[in-house]
């Protein structure tokens, strides 16, 4: 069984977001930047008027490994990538990517990805795949 | 008040140390740092831990009552920033000496504190989820947007490996000593790519202490502190600002110089935190020793090197020497030793050295600039 998040309060919006389907975010109406990961306040200027969003879901890939020792849970996947990816808003998240091999020619940086989700226990996790659509 | 390192030591052995539990470990390191300082635990009112088993029980096994104590605990930088918070301390008059110890049974784990967060700490929730098994595949996850930015070739990245392998070559306590090729590197087992096993650190058992104190407390030679510098960035790697350059690595050293009053070209020796071989090359430019992109093709061309003009991790580093989990004690104590003269692979003329150590993934960061000498 792959790790499953236990949500906090603070974060109880971004997981049941996920549940829905829906990646969300946080956005200062202050400074009207988006941030992540889940707080009370906004990291740039201090400001406390945040609200949730939901972010459009796209993103392109940042940086990554492959990680050929895997992790338990991820036995069957191994090698797989571990990735950080740029949300079309701005703010970064780490993530899996599925739908394609996961190789270094098939995951140039700066490649196109879009959000979507994979059940664990009771909890929705995000992952990503080519925005083209995955190849599974 | 000028603020010195009075003793310095490691454990008797470094490696692979069964028989040591992280407690001994810390108390061998702690006698021979005494020993080393010429002084006695009635020497001692202040005593600076990180870990596992924490200051207070490290002082009552001493039998220390201590005056100040700090348990500050910020991954394997902790020791540059106690040594750091010890001068502060000394100077406010909160207490006349210190001791600092680091003993971590890593590869033996005897003794040792647990790892591990639970499902709802950050980690736990934004990055254990997608198959993170420890630093080696999360610490690594800067490099290869550093190699896109810059054109760090796998080969240079290689490079590092190498060149540190040169120093351990030198170094009998030295895990690894065999000289290796950017060949050997590549053709190493892939750990997470763009790493493979030489890329990484070692895991070992050890430990290391210090005595910081006031100049006229020292009872020998001292190595002096000229100046520190401290900050921190993200708990968790991926909400690092930038993944081709460390803040802390740049606020830290700058810090440092600034208090130091020195530049780069005062440096005759340098210890760049080497968990993974691309961390080095952060240090180089974030240091500012080299220009942005400029560190893969520096190492490469031996300037690092043993004879080279800026000797770095002349122990062998992290990836040659030792890693215990927590090796920022283990350049502090290879900058005192090339400072003293009395290092394995001892470069010529060494009167300033500069250490950066590392704490977690790029989180925190801490840089001293030592010398043998007073401006």
């Amino acid at each position: 069984m792959k790790p499953v998040p236990k949500p906090t309060p603070e974060t109880q919006p971004f997981w049941d977001g996920a549940a829905e389907g829906e990646l969300r975010i946080q956005r200062c109406k202050t400074c009207e930047r988006h941030y992540f990961y889940p707080r009370p306040s906004c990291p740039r200027c201090g400001g406390d008027r945040v609200e949730w969003v939901r972010a459009s879901g796209r993103a392109t890939l940042y940086s990554y490994v492959i990680n050929h020792r895997p992790a338990p849970g991820f036995e069957a996947d191994a090698p797989y990538a571990i990735a950080v990816v740029e949300l079309e808003e701005g703010v970064r998240m780490m993530t899996n990517i599925v739908g394609v091999p996961n190789t270094p020619e098939n995951l140039p940086l700066d490649m196109e990805l879009r959000v979507v989700f994979e059940r664990r226990g009771d909890v929705s996790v995000p992952l990503f795949e080519p925005a083209g659509g995955g190849a599974r | 008040m000028t603020v010195v390192i009075a003793g310095a030591a490691e454990t008797d052995e470094v490696g692979r140390l069964p028989g040591h539990s992280t407690m001994q470990l810390h108390l061998e390191a702690a006698r021979n740092a005494l020993a080393d300082a010429g002084m006695t635990v009635h020497d001692i009112d202040g005593v600076a831990t990180v870990g596992t088993p924490g200051p207070i029980q490290i002082a009552h096994a001493l039998g220390i009552t201590p005056a100040w104590l700090d348990g500050t605990g910020v991954g394997g930088s902790s020791f540059l920033f106690h040594v750091r918070h010890a001068a502060a301390a000394i100077r406010a008059g909160l207490c006349r000496t210190v001791l600092i110890t680091h003993g971590e049974s890593g590869r033996s784990r005897v003794g040792a504190g647990r790892f591990g967060l639970g499902a709802d700490s950050l980690l736990g929730q934004f990055e254990l989820p997608y198959g993170v098994v420890g630093p080696p595949t999360s610490f690594t996850i800067t490099a290869l947007r550093y190699m896109k930015e810059t054109g760090l070739t796998h080969e240079q990245l290689a490079e590092v490996a190498v060149a540190q392998r040169r120093w351990a070559h030198l170094n009998p306590r030295a895990m690894y000593r065999d000289l290796i090729t950017v060949e050997d590197v590549l053709a190493s087992r892939m750990v997470a790519y763009p790493f493979h096993l030489l890329e990484c650190c070692l895991v070992t058992d050890g430990g290391g202490a210090l005595v910081v104190t006031s100049e006229e407390r020292a009872r020998r030679s001292p190595v002096y502190l000229l100046g520190s510098g401290e900050s921190a960035e993200s708990p968790i790697i991926s909400q690092m600002e930038d993944f081709t350059t460390s803040k802390g690595f740049r606020l830290s050293g700058e810090a440092a110089f600034a208090e130091a009053k020195i530049t780069h070209e005062d440096v005759d020796h340098l210890m760049v935190y080497d968990a993974f071989a691309h961390v080095p090359l952060y240090g180089l430019e974030d240091l500012g020793f080299v220009g942005r992109g400029e560190a893969g093709a520096f190492v490469a061309e031996g300037h690092t090197s043993p004879g080279g003009r800026l000797p770095l991790n002349t122990n062998g580093g992290g990836l040659s020497y030792t890693h215990t989990g927590m090796y920022g004690m283990f350049a502090i104590q290879e900058s005192v030793r090339q400072l003293r003269g009395e290092a394995a692979a001892q470069v010529p003329d060494v009167e300033v050295s500069v250490v950066l150590g590392n704490g977690g993934m790029f989180a925190s960061a801490a840089t001293l600039v030592l010398a043998n000498r007073l401006p």
